[in-house]
C-alpha cells in the first residue's frame, strides 16, 4: 500500500484566475445541472442550500471610490493534508465514507456508505461539505433531464464537488480501449464548471502533468491557496495580481507579509 | 399497593404518589418521543442545524453527559480498584447514574445521525483514523459494562433475590466487579479521551484545534482528566438533590467528603492544565494559524464572547478547586452545593465550547459568524434522556437498595 501511495500518480487540481472572474456564476449553475444537485424552491438561505461550487463576493471594505470587490469560486478543496491523503474531512470520517484517491488525488464521498454523522463538515474549514437535510425534489418531467452517469443523493448523507469524478471515468473508459492506457490528454477530462466559464478563468488538469497549464500555472508568482497555512494542502490555486486579494486568502498576524507564511507539506 | 417491592427497612411515598411523579415526568419523555419520531420519520430539517453547524445541540448534549457521567467510572476505579471501601456506599448511584448518562448519549446519537439505519455501518466499515470511531466502540463496550455493574443491583429487589439463582447470580458478580470496574475505567480513558480528540484533531478549524502527542492532542487527556475530575461532582450534586427530593439523608457525610476531597484535587489539577493548554493554544497555536486568540470571541457578546473562557475556567474551575480542596469550605453545605454545580457547568461549559464554537467562527477571512438556537425538535429530543434517566432513577431508588446506609440514617419504626 505504502508503495502505491509514494508512486507518482496524476493529482488533479483547478487554477483560477480572480482578475478574470466576474461572478457571473456559470460555474455554479453547470455544476448543479451536471450533478444533479438537488434544490429547494426557496435557495435564499445559503445555510441549507446545497452548492458544490460556491461563488463568494469579497469586497475590500473601503468606501467609494476605493471600493473594489473580487469573486471567488469555491469548490471542494481536495485537499491532500500534510502527507497526502491525511485531509481533514477523510481523516476524521468514522465509516470510510469519505476516500482520498492516491491515483488522482480527488477526495470522494461513498454516498451509499455515509450515515450522516457530519463529522466531515465539522473538520471542513471552507464549508465544501453539504447536508442533505431533505430528499430531492425534482420538478415535474425533470427527472428525464437529470444527468445519467452521476446517481442523486438521498436525505440524511452528506454530499460535495467530486471534480466531476463521473467525467474522469468515462475518460479513462475511453483511454483503456487504446493501446496506451496511460494517455489522458488534458482535454479527455475537464470538469463542467471549468468548460462553462465564459471568461476561462478556470484552469483544470493534472498538476504533475508537464503539459497541463495548471502544471505552470499554480507555479505563477502570483499563485496561492486557502488558508495554506493551516496544512490542508488544497488542490485548487488561485491568482490575483491584486495583494489584498492575495492577502483575503488567508489569516495573518500584524507584521506578516502576505504570501509569506507557508506550511510546509507533501506538496505538488 | 407495591410494598413486597420496596426493599426491608425503608420508607417509599404512596403509590399514587409516585405514579404522580412519574406521569408528570412521563410526559416530558412522550414529548421527546414525538420530537424524536419526527426526526426520524422527516429527517433533520426538523432541526435548527445548518450546513455550518454540522455538530450542534445534541453532540454537546452528547459530550456533556458523557462527561458528566465519569463519575461512574471514576468512583469504579477508586472503589474497586485503588480499594477505597468507603465509597460502596455511593457506588451504586454512581453506577446508576453513569447507565443514565450514557443510555442517553446513545439514545441522542441515534438521533442524531442522517440515516439511523446505517448506524451499524461505523463499526463495520470503521475508519481505525477516526476519532468517532474510537469513540463508539469504547461507548458501546463501556455502555455494556456499566448494565454488567447495574445487573447485580436489579437482582437485589426483593423478589427477585428470593430466587435462588438471582441470588447466587448476583453475589457472583460482585465478587468479580473489580474486573469490569478496571475495564470500565479503560474503556472510559479512552471514549472520554476520543471525544476530545473529536474536536481536537480538526486542523482546519483552529479554535478547536490542539497539538499533542503522536495522534493524541491535548483535548485527548484533558476531556479524561476533566470528566474523572468533575464527574464525581455530579454523582455528589445527584444524590444531595436525592436527598433534598425524599427529604432523607441518603449517604454518610464522611463519603461525600472523600468523595468531594479527591474531586477538588483533580479539578485542581485539570484546571492548572487547562490553563496551561488555554495559554499555549492562545499564544503559540491560534497565531501559527493566523489568528489572535480575540479573533475567536469577537463576535456576539453573549453568543461568543471572552466571558465564556473566564466562566469555564476561573468561576467553573479554580472556584470549585478552591472550595473543594479545604476540608472546612468542603464540609459547609452550602459551599459542597455550591461547587458541585459550578463543577457541573464547567464541564458542559467546556464541551459547549469545543461544539458550538468551532462551528460559529468564520475561518476564511471572507466567511462569517453563524449563529444557531436549536429548534423545539432538538431541545425536546435532548430533555428526553433526562427525563427518562429521571424515570429511572425514581424506580430505581423506589425498588431497589441503591443506597446502603439509608437504613441506617433513616430507621423506620415499626
Amino acid at each position: 500500500m505504502k508503495k502505491e501511495h509514494d508512486k507518482v500518480n496524476k493529482k488533479y487540481g483547478m487554477v483560477v484566475d480572480l482578475d478574470k472572474c466576474t461572478g457571473c456564476g456559470s460555474c455554479m449553475v453547470a455544476c448543479m445541472s451536471e450533478n444533479n444537485v438537488p434544490f429547494k424552491e426557496d435557495e435564499s438561505n445559503k445555510l441549507d442550500s446545497i452548492t458544490w461550487m460556491r461563488v463568494y463576493k469579497v469586497s475590500n471594505k473601503k468606501p467609494y471610490p476605493n471600493n473594489e470587490v473580487f469573486y471567488i469560486p469555491r469548490p471542494c478543496q481536495h485537499c491532500g493534508g500534510q502527507h497526502e491523503g491525511h485531509s481533514p474531512c477523510v481523516s476524521v470520517c468514522p465509516a470510510t465514507a469519505t476516500d482520498y484517491d492516491y491515483t488522482t488525488g480527488i477526495v470522494s464521498q461513498v454516498y451509499t456508505r455515509c450515515f450522516g454523522c457530519r463529522y466531515c463538515m465539522a473538520a471542513c474549514p471552507y464549508h465544501a461539505r453539504y447536508f442533505n437535510w431533505w430528499d430531492p425534489v425534482w420538478p415535474d418531467g425533470m427527472e428525464k433531464y437529470l444527468s445519467p452517469n452521476v446517481s442523486p443523493r438521498m436525505r440524511g448523507i452528506v454530499e460535495k464537488c467530486s471534480f466531476c469524478f463521473h467525467r474522469y471515468q468515462v475518460a479513462m473508459e475511453e483511454v483503456y480501449g487504446s493501446d496506451d492506457k496511460e494517455a489522458l490528454e488534458e482535454g479527455d477530462y475537464q470538469t463542467a464548471c471549468t468548460q462553462a466559464c465564459p471568461a476561462g478563468a478556470i484552469t483544470f488538469g493534472d498538476l504533475n502533468d508537464e503539459t497541463h497549464a495548471v502544471h505552470k500555472l499554480k507555479d505563477d508568482k502570483n499563485a496561492f491557496r486557502l488558508l495554506e497555512r493551516l496544512g490542508t494542502n488544497t488542490k485548487i490555486y488561485y491568482i490575483s495580481e491584486r495583494e489584498w486579494v492575495r492577502r483575503a486568502g488567508d489569516n495573518y498576524n500584524p507584521g506578516e507579509k502576505t504570501g509569506s507564511v507557508k506550511y510546509k507539506t507533501e506538496g505538488h | 399497593m407495591d410494598s413486597a417491592l420496596i426493599p426491608k427497612g425503608v420508607e417509599r411515598c404512596s403509590l399514587k404518589r409516585f405514579l404522580l411523579g412519574q406521569a408528570i415526568v412521563g410526559a416530558v419523555v412522550l414529548w421527546g418521543v414525538y420530537a424524536m419520531i419526527l426526526c426520524w420519520m422527516k429527517g433533520l430539517n426538523q432541526t435548527n442545524m445548518n450546513d455550518s453547524f454540522g455538530f450542534a445541540l445534541w453532540i454537546w448534549a452528547d459530550l456533556a453527559v458523557i462527561a458528566v457521567g465519569g463519575g461512574a467510572f471514576f468512583t469504579g476505579l477508586l472503589r474497586y480498584v485503588i480499594g477505597l471501601k468507603d465509597l460502596k456506599n455511593i457506588i451504586n448511584y454512581a453506577v446508576l447514574i453513569g447507565v443514565c448518562c450514557y443510555g442517553s448519549a446513545l439514545l441522542i446519537l441515534a438521533i442524531d445521525i442522517g440515516q439511523p439505519l446505517r448506524g451499524w455501518f461505523i463499526f463495520w466499515h470503521a475508519n481505525v483514523h477516526s476519532m468517532l470511531t474510537e469513540v463508539a466502540f469504547c461507548l458501546s463496550l463501556y455502555m455494556a459494562v456499566l448494565i454488567i455493574e447495574y445487573i447485580p443491583l436489579l437482582l437485589e429487589n426483593r423478589q427477585v433475590d428470593k430466587i435462588p439463582f438471582f441470588h447466587n447470580l448476583s453475589h457472583n458478580m460482585h465478587v468479580v466487579m473489580a474486573v469490569f470496574a478496571a475495564t470500565g475505567a479503560f474503556l472510559s480513558c479512552f471514549h472520554q479521551g476520543s471525544l476530545g480528540g473529536v474536536s481536537g484533531v480538526l486542523f482546519g478549524r483552529p479554535f478547536a484545534f490542539r497539538e499533542g502527542i503522536f495522534i493524541w492532542p491535548w483535548t485527548f487527556f484533558l476531556f479524561t482528566w476533566s470528566a474523572a475530575a468533575c464527574g464525581p461532582c455530579f454523582t455528589i450534586l445527584v444524590t444531595k438533590i436525592t436527598e433534598k427530593i425524599t427529604n432523607k439523608k441518603l449517604v454518610k457525610d464522611n463519603v461525600i467528603d472523600l468523595l468531594a476531597k479527591i474531586s477538588g484535587w483533580m479539578i485542581c489539577s485539570y484546571i492548572i492544565a487547562k490553563t496551561i493548554d488555554t495559554l499555549y493554544w492562545a499564544f503559540v497555536t491560534a497565531p501559527h494559524a493566523g489568528f489572535n486568540v480575540m479573533d475567536f470571541y469577537d463576535d456576539n457578546f453573549w453568543a461568543h464572547g471572552i466571558w465564556i473562557l473566564i466562566m469555564e475556567i476561573v468561576i467553573c474551575g479554580y472556584i470549585p478547586a478552591i472550595i473543594l480542596l479545604r476540608e472546612k469550605t468542603r464540609q459547609n453545605q452550602k459551599l459542597l452545593w455550591t461547587a458541585a454545580i459550578l463543577a457541573t457547568i464547567g464541564i458542559c461549559l467546556n464541551r459547549w465550547v469545543l461544539v458550538m464554537q468551532p462551528m460559529s467562527m468564520p475561518v476564511m477571512t471572507f466567511d462569517e459568524w453563524v449563529l444557531y438556537l436549536p429548534s423545539w425538535q432538538e431541545i425536546a429530543t435532548t430533555i428526553l434522556p433526562i427525563a427518562g434517566g429521571i424515570m429511572v432513577i425514581a424506580f430505581s431508588y423506589r425498588y431497589l437498595p441503591i443506597f446502603p446506609q439509608e437504613q441506617e440514617l433513616n430507621p423506620v419504626e415499626d
